[in-house]
């Protein structure tokens, strides 16, 4: 395995062909926020929140899915990246309906701490206020849609650790929502184990435990890198 | 088209649901498809191709049909699903007997298409991608149907028509319901 060396925010990095921007980053104690991007799970590079600016080539590029080249020059945090940023999570509120007051995820959300991290404190972008449904069939679960930034955590989390596919993005543009089964009610989705995987995998209060009021959800994410250890390395470290 | 936004899902999926069609029909389309399937060797990679067939056999894709689909592609239900609500080409619901299909590409937009299904869409009293009441007619748009030198195109019952008003296209859908 061959090892390449680039500089990030005007640090020598070395990282091993094959690595992704971001882990480097990270590994050189650099943070590139991210919102779809989970350890453990396939980069669905869906957010942009992650884009960096790479010497040479015209276009921001995501860090999440890009992989580290000899004699890279990558700047990870320029105001014009924040700007972008900025604008990305304004956007995100405007799309879906985002009532942090009335939320489960409230102070325990990475939406919300993405805004706070940028300084954005209202959104210069009109409201869609779109009509959005929330299910609660699931006997232990509920998915409020009105709170789902299509990040597909959930798609992913439940396809790959639990393996059961329980959700998949239905419709296109606009229309886009994160469906279980046929578009059947959740609770009536057989593949469902019930493990709450994609609860924990939920970057905001989107999918949760039913009986968490507001700003009480939790996330159990060290049980997922515990099981995606267990499952690659077979390290069980828990 | 399809429920947009997440609207309340079906209250539940029917497995076997009293089909408009009479079974042999409905047999007669299964065929179809099981030799689609197998011609394909049930590879999962043949979903838009199986979902093709059998929106041709059955006019459109209704729950029961998707789930077939799934078990014998061994596919997960929520792929299924989101496959055919993805393409504009693909119904899940009853389209009606005859159908409109107006062209917002580029070219036709530019001609005005837009003001032409907005005034389709107010005399019909149903949005694109929906069917009239009746069941007469199904309104639906398309994305450059290949004939620009005719902008605004839209195609009735499969007949392209070309540089069109919206008063023609009024005039051509009344054509197609009179004629039956
Ligand atoms: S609870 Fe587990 S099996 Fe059910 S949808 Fe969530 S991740 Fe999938
Ligand atoms: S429900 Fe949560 S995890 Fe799933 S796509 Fe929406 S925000 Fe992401
Ligand atoms: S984290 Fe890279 S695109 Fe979402
Ligand atoms: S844009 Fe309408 S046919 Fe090409």
């Amino acid at each position: 395995m061959s090892v390449k060396t680039l500089k990030i925010d005007g640090k020598d990095v070395a990282a091993e062909e094959g690595t992704m921007l971001l882990q480097a980053a990270q590994d050189a104690g650099i943070q590139i926020p991210t919102l779809c991007f989970l350890a453990g799970l396939t980069p669905a590079a869906a957010c942009r929140m992650c884009l960096v600016e790479v010497e040479g080539s015209h276009k921001l590029l995501p860090a999440c899915v890009t992989e580290v080249a000899e004699g890279m020059v990558v700047q990870t945090h320029t105001p014009k990246l924040q700007g972008f940023r900025r604008m990305n999570v304004e956007l995100l509120f405007a799309e879906g309906n985002h009532v942090c007051a009335v939320c489960v995820a409230n102070g325990n959300c990475e939406l919300q701490d993405l805004a706070i991290a940028l300084g954005m404190d209202h959104s210069r972008f009109p409201y869609r206020f779109p009509d959005r449904h929330v299910d609660i069939s699931h006997d232990q679960f509920g998915i409020d849609h009105n709170r789902c930034v299509l990040c597909t955590r959930c798609v992913r989390v439940c396809d790959e650790i639990e393996g059961a596919h329980v959700w998949d993005v239905a419709q296109r543009g606009e229309h886009c929502f994160i469906v279980s089964g046929l578009h059947q009610p959740w609770g009536e989705v057989d593949a469902c184990t019930s493990c709450g995987k994609c609860v924990d995998a939920c970057p905001t209060g989107a999918i949760f435990r039913k009986g968490s009021t507001i700003g009480e959800k939790e996330r159990d994410r060290a049980k997922l890198e515990f099981l995606v250890t267990a499952r690659e390395k077979h390290q069980w470290t828990r | 088209m399809p429920a947009l936004s997440p609207q309340a899902p079906p209250d539940r999926l029917t497995q076997h649901p009293s089909s408009p069609q009479d079974s042999a029909t409905c047999d007669r389309h299964y065929k179809t498809l099981d030799t689609t399937l197998k011609r394909n060797h049930y590879q999962p990679d043949a979903l838009i191709e199986v979902l093709h067939k059998a929106q041709e056999s059955f006019g459109y894709l209704e729950d029961e049909v998707l789930l077939y689909i799934a078990r014998q592609l061994k596919q997960p239900l929520s792929r299924v699903y989101g496959v055919a609500s993805f393409y504009h080409l693909f119904s899940l619901k009853p389209s009606g007997i005859h159908n409109c299909v107006v062209c917002l590409g580029t070219a036709c937009y530019v001609k005005g298409a837009r003001q032409i299904l907005d005034r389709l869409e107010l005399e019909l009293a149903i949005k694109v991608g929906e069917t009239t009441s009746d069941g007469q007619i199904s309104l639906l748009s398309a994305r450059c149907l290949g004939a620009c030198g005719l902008a605004p195109a839209a195609v009735f019952d499969g007949e392209v028509g070309g540089k069109l008003t919206a008063e023609d296209a009024l005039a051509r859908l009344q054509a197609l319901t009179i004629n039956d």
